[in-house]
């Protein structure tokens, strides 16, 4: 049945959505300009991506193929919306933060790369169980740029000084920053990879 | 005067100061995906360009005409995603029936523009209000917006499948490659854009 270990493993490291598969780097690199963002951004999209899994999962059996696509976007779009009511309600600094990028995750790669390739082809538990670890993976791996981009561009993390005294570079906020910092995460990614492959072989 | 003054500043500020793929981080995918060839990222920027200006003239008098007037703005999410979803099938059939070599330029990435978060967040942006001006945008500046983003998103484009057609040749190290690489060519870019954040003419703004 289910393997909770190996899907986790999967979700989190083989089949990580931004290290990996390098989809949703729209958000990951816009908002990840401090832990707290990041953290926010990932728990949004992975409810939306649990829930939006589930119910294209149930529905598989009544969406005729042809019209699919625009089928899966309007289930996306509505549940982005209800997030974003709830966001601007229970979390209204985070939604300010946020701004445009909570209803651009209706058009986020993640979920409907997840939508086609996995909730259409499962059942409803192993959809939920899919979009919780893509999500957990997504979140991890923009909990991890963000909390590099605070520290070097604000010496912060979770809006905690980290050394007394270090002067922060400010361009790790900024843009620039953003794109360097991904590129190192994602070069170390396939060092690590790459050992990996040839203790394998050996 | 004002108007002119105004069209300048959205202009200069979507293409340059704030340029979507540099400054915004809008439209990464295809930035990426596609720029590996200057002809098909010209192609695809056009594409871009093209839906982003229409899209910014019909979702404006939708959300004014409909949304606003019915007080329904929460649906916008979604009415936006559809209008540029059936409008670039619309200009898919139109433009093959009336303008065939257009088409075959730009066809096969027309229905990529659909699910791009550039054309979503530009008209997203549209919707707010107008940082040069303080108050809403007007149907012109909406246009101008649009297009301004557009012509930002093609130039990126141009000049980031420029540079990585050089980059075939370099001799980067084993790790670096793909996405890597592009990332800091992408990095060293938005750096040399961030320069343009220091030509400010915000009369308006203050």
């Amino acid at each position: 049945m289910l393997d909770i270990d190996k899907e986790l493993k999967r979700g989190i490291i083989t089949e990580n959505p931004i290290l990996i598969l390098a989809l949703g780097l729209c958000p990951s690199l816009a908002v990840s300009t401090s832990a707290h963002n990041g953290l926010g951004m990932g728990i949004a999209v992975m409810m939306v991506l649990a829930i939006t899994n589930v119910i294209i999962s149930i529905a598989q059996g009544w969406i005729p193929s042809k019209v699919r696509i625009p089928c899966y976007i309007v289930i996306i779009a509505t549940f982005v919306t209800i997030l974003q009511m709830f966001m601007k309600v229970y979390t209204p600094t985070l939604d300010r933060q946020l701004g445009i990028f909570i209803p651009l995750i209706a058009v986020n790669c993640i979920i409907m790369a997840r939508a086609e390739a996995y909730a259409s082809k499962n059942n409803p538990l192993r959809s939920f169980v899919d979009g919780i670890v893509m999500g957990l993976g997504f979140t991890l791996a923009l909990v991890l740029l963000s909390v590099l981009r605070e520290f070097l561009g604000n010496n912060k993390i979770f809006d905690l000084l980290v050394i007394p005294g270090f002067q922060p570079m400010t361009v790790f906020i900024l843009a620039p920053g953003g794109f360097f910092i991904i590129a190192f995460v994602m070069a170390l990614v396939n060092i690590i990879k790459s050992k990996k492959e040839t203790k394998a072989k050996t | 005067m004002t108007d002119f003054v105004t069209i300048v500043q959205i202009s200069i500020g979507a293409v340059l100061i704030q340029n979507f793929v540099l400054a915004r981080f809008l439209g990464l995918c295809p930035f990426l995906g596609v720029s590996k060839k200057l002809s098909s990222a010209t192609g695809m920027g056009m594409a871009v360009l093209f839906v982003m200006t229409i899209a910014s003239m019909c979702i404006w008098w939708v959300d004014h005409a409909i949304l606003i007037a019915m007080n329904e703005e929460f649906l916008r999410t979604i009415v936006f995603i559809l209008i540029i979803a059936s409008l670039v099938q619309l200009m898919e059939l139109v433009m093959q029936k009336f303008t065939p070599a257009l088409y075959e330029s730009l066809g096969i990435y027309l229905p990529l523009a659909a699910t791009n978060c550039a054309i979503l967040g530009v008209v997203i942006i549209n919707t707010g209000a107008n940082p040069f001006t303080g108050n809403e945008f007007t149907f012109i500046e909406a246009t101008v917006n649009g297009a301004a983003a557009g012509v930002g998103f093609l130039l990126a484009l141009v000049l980031m499948a420029g540079l990585r057609e050089r980059l075939e040749l370099a001799d980067i190290p084993k790790s670096m490659e793909g996405f890597p690489i592009a990332f800091i060519t992408a990095g060293l870019m938005a750096l040399a854009f961030l320069g343009f954040s220091g030509l400010s003419f915000f009369p308006g703004g203050h």
